[in-house]
């Protein structure tokens, strides 16, 4: 059984990432010319780590499913990004920033990943204001600030609702930078089908043309890896279309360990579903709680318009059993209580999926333009959305899929225990723990591109002088004949059912079974229920057109044949997780008021599973996390 | 409710296309365009016919992804991108035109999908700030006023969706351009580059072969992201004053 090493230098924990700086390996500029780098995925981790190795003088062979670099699901990202720049005088600091970041995750992350984490994050502002990232301002021309869920200090940086959007184009201009100067090669509309591995090395990969369907393989000194989160998983979710888990799946199933699958954020306000039809949720920033009452009707099944339902008929559900907080309970406590009152049956909306958010009150309070003022916004996307005016009537919200903590394990140097596989920004397991705080995405994505792989990456390419593969190995051509196996496979099936109708099977199942809370009975159930779809599947499966082409429905069904197989791992690392911490709570695991019961003594530690093949039960690999700075308390956000 | 499409159908850019009649039968109200087409393409797969290529990803509005033409309308009636389109903004029995954008520069893919790629390579040309990382001093150094920071932020919103130059009798992608050359003109860290960025945008922009600008306002009144047009009077000015300077120099 492998050993893992996450490589944590020794030392004072503020100390270790100068410590590694100052004595990691270099590669002497000469030589970094020599070195071909694959970069898969053009989001804020992928784009920033492109930019930045060409500037150091790698070639760089950058792949993005899209059209353009530009597109990546980063951009949709609206709050803002988390910096401990103290610029507000409000007491915060690198030690604040990595506790709270710690402390959010429910203590599952490792110290040493979180505090660099933290440090970096001072730099990435600083780069994206020298990029012209038009973050938000003060009058007097300082940049502004906002408070974030889980902190009591104001360090989110802003660009309106649009801060991924700004970060982004940051990254992708640099990117366009380097692809003007040639360092980097672009590769748009190309999707990674597979890993190639040569002598235990990650060296290269497969790639598709998705508008030629050509299938051409790439060798480089080294693959990385920063596809994105798969909550596209449960099919539902505020995702893009095309998020997939394909890239580090196949990584997967070449040998690298997939680390704490169990680990997704379900984020308490999005706009609830609406139909059998729905492609897609919408998240509905979470301020809205700040001024929004939260209720349900008393009674089960009650029919009536809300205006029509007196005060005292109404359940302010989250008001009643967390007077404390309010409105304002943490993400996973709001979460599970709508879930609860709607499976006791007094959900509103299509479906009884729905709960109310209310704003007769503050409209009341603050008059109709000062509600306007604060969140119009989001009242006109409502409306365009939904059809309904949130002044007139309240709000419907609803849980969504939204973020995965989990992803492909990888060191302190955020390499996987694949030699020369590095895995950056949503798609590692690293930084987040257990639950991820507001604002911490877009950090950790250009911390990892930015600041981090720049600096680990000579450990490895020093030592690999004179190790070169090329594409004619035998690896390269076994890879492409089974990704054309696994193609023609598909082709073949000639069913006349899409992939989008089994996907939507499989994340029904599993956001009913594997959701918010999750139970061993649950879970066992979803274990047996998902080989049956997956045999329907590949029994019923509709893939219209050739694999020579440019060929949609091929593409989908592709990565919902992984989907599959990663929704199994997923509800087996929920089983084994006999605690409940952060995103994952399992039922009989919980204190008497409903917060998650951790289990420090048997779970504090990383759950990594290694494929172990066809039909075979991949093996559970722990590395333990060692607290040696803080205390792993019981997250409490009431006093 | 029920709609009776035209939909543009090209295998590739080398084959000649056509308007194929599609009944869309049973769609909610509430359904998005997107997820019509969707129900569409699944009762194509149904009786194994090869479904409607389009392109979307976020469905949300920001990523730029979707580019087709609703009823004469690059992205649809409304404000925001086609995916922000809702069915009850039609009316029952409707015929509704739905075909990929018309633009020389955005060759045909297939079907509803267009090649943008055009755009990346204006960027590539000149819409960024040479910096390196690493070496930035701190973001507090350089004080922006709220004024400033905002009219760049407006110009910032661009999607790169393509509507703009998709809309315009010339193909002008003036707008997508001159939002660019705006964002960073505004910025003290885009001085550097000023002049050449407004110089080598505007050159590959003419090299892709977009039109110029001829005031219709067009691409103003289809922009998802609500960009002024503005931004083309700014790049105007950009382009004239960088242009008068390298001939004076």
């Amino acid at each position: 059984m492998i050993e893992l090493d996450p490589k944590i230098p020794t030392g004072p924990l503020e100390k270790k990432w100068q410590h590694f700086k100052e004595h990691a390996k270099l590669v002497n500029p000469a030589n970094k010319r020599k070195f071909r780098v694959i970069v898969v995925g053009s989001g804020l981790a992928g784009a920033s780590a492109a930019a930045t190795l060409a500037e150091q003088g790698y070639n760089v062979d950058c792949f993005c499913f899209q059209d353009s670099p530009r597109r990546a699901h980063s951009i949709a990202a609206q709050g803002g990004i988390n910096a401990a720049k103290n610029y507000q005088n409000d007491g915060d600091s690198v030690w604040r920033l990595f506790y709270d970041t710690l402390k959010g995750g429910d203590f599952r992350a490792r110290e040493a990943n979180v505090h660099r984490l933290a440090e970096v994050s001072r730099n990435i502002i600083d780069q994206c204001v020298a990029q012209g990232v038009p973050f938000a301002r003060e009058y007097g021309g300082q940049l502004a600030n906002r408070s974030f869920g889980g902190a009591q200090v104001s360090r989110t940086f802003y660009a309106r609702g649009q801060t991924g959007q700004q970060l982004l184009l940051g990254a992708y201009a640099s990117l366009s930078h380097q692809i003007k100067s040639g360092r980097v090669k672009m590769h748009t509309h190309s999707e990674m089908l597979d890993l190639v591995v040569v002598d235990g090395h990650a060296k290269g990969i497969i790639v598709r043309n998705l508008l030629t369907g050509e299938l051409t393989r790439h060798a480089a000194d080294t693959v990385m890896l920063a596809t994105g989160g798969y909550s596209n998983l449960y099919y539902l979710s505020t995702n893009a279309r095309g998020c997939n888990t394909t890239a580090i799946w196949r990584a997967y199933k070449r040998g690298a360990l997939f680390a704490n699958p169990c680990y997704t954020q379900i984020h308490p306000t999005c706009i609830p579903v609406a139909g059998d039809f729905q492609s897609k949720l919408t998240l509905m920033s979470e301020s809205l709680r700040n001024d929004g009452r939260v209720w349900v009707p008393k009674k089960k099944g009650d029919q009536r318009a809300p205006q029509d339902i007196p005060e005292e008929e109404r359940d302010y559900y989250l008001e009643r059993k967390y007077p404390a907080y309010g409105n304002l309970a943490p993400r996973d406590i709001s979460s599970r209580s709508a879930k609860e009152v709607c499976d006791e049956g007094r959900g509103v909306g299509p479906g009884g999926l729905g709960v109310y958010l209310d704003f007769k009150d503050a409209i009341a309070r603050l008059g109709k333009k000062g509600v306007e003022e604060r969140y119009g916004n989001l009242f006109e996307m409502y409306e365009n959305i939904t059809g309904e005016n949130a002044y007139e009537r309240p709000m419907r919200i609803f849980p969504a899929l939204h973020y995965t903590m989990g992803g492909l394990w990888v060191d302190y140097h955020l390499m996987s225990n694949l030699p020369g596989l590095y895995v950056l920004g949503e798609a590692n397991f690293s930084d987040h723990g257990a639950n991820r705080l507001g604002a911490s995405a877009l950090m950790q994505g250009l911390a990892d591109g930015y600041f981090i792989v720049p600096y680990t990456l000579g450990e490895y390419l020093s030592t690999q002088f004179g190790n070169k593969v090329t594409t004619d190995s035998p690896e390269f051509e076994e890879a492409e004949a089974a990704v054309r196996g696994r193609m023609n496979r598909l082709l073949e099936v000639r069913g006349t059912v899409s992939s989008e109708q089994f996907h939507r099977e499989l994340g029904t199942l599993l956001w009913e079974k594997c959701g918010m809370a999750r139970s061993r009975e649950s879970l066992l159930e979803a274990l047996t229920e998902i080989p049956k779809i997956r045999e329907r599947f590949w029994n019923e499966v509709g893939v219209p057109g050739t694999g020579s082409s440019f060929n949609q429905a091929l593409e989908a069904a592709g990565r919902v044949a992984d989907f599959f197989e990663l929704g199994e791992l997923l509800c087996r690392d929920a089983l084994t997780r006999e605690e409940s911490c952060g995103g994952h709570f399992r039922v009989e695991y919980q204190l008497p008021d409903g917060e998650a019961l951790r289990n420090d003594d048997q779970f504090n530690c990383v759950h990594a599973w290694q494929y172990q093949g066809e039909g075979k039960e991949p093996t559970l690999i722990k590395e333990p996390l060692n607290y040696e700075f803080v205390h792993p308390a019981t997250r409490n956000y009431k006093h | 409710m029920n709609f009776h499409l035209r939909i543009w159908r090209q295998d590739h850019e080398k084959v000649k296309g056509f308007f194929e009649e599609i009944e869309a039968v049973n769609i909610p109200a509430d359904a998005s365009f997107l997820e019509m087409l969707d129900m569409v393409n699944n009762r194509l797969i149904e009786k194994q016919k090869v479904p409607v290529a389009f392109e979307s990803d976020c469905r949300e509005g920001i990523c730029g992804t979707c580019s087709m033409v609703i009823n004469g309308i690059p992205q649809g009636p409304g404000r925001g991108a086609a995916c922000q389109v809702y069915m009850r903004s039609f009316c029952d029995g409707e015929t509704i035109t739905v075909e990929p954008y018309r633009a020389a520069s955005f060759p045909i893919i297939k079907d509803l999908v267009t090649n943008r790629k055009a755009y990346d390579r204006i960027v590539q040309a000149g819409g960024f700030i040479s910096e390196h990382t690493g070496g930035a001093p701190d973001a507090s150094a350089t004080l922006i006023g709220k004024h400033e920071a905002d009219r760049a932020m407006d110009a910032a919103a661009c999607i790169g969706c393509g509507a703009c130059a998709a809309a315009c009798p010339n193909s002008s992608a003036m707008l997508f351009v001159g939002a660019k050359v705006t964002h960073l003109a505004l910025l003290p860290q885009g001085q550097p580059e000023r002049k050449e960025r407004a110089l080598n945008m505007v050159r590959a922009m003419d090299e892709e072969g977009f039109g110029n600008c001829s005031n219709y306002y067009a691409c103003e009144a289809v922009c998802p992201a609500n960009i002024s047009a503005s931004v083309i009077a700014t790049l105007n000015r950009e382009y004239v004053a960088a242009a008068c300077r390298s001939v004076a120099e």
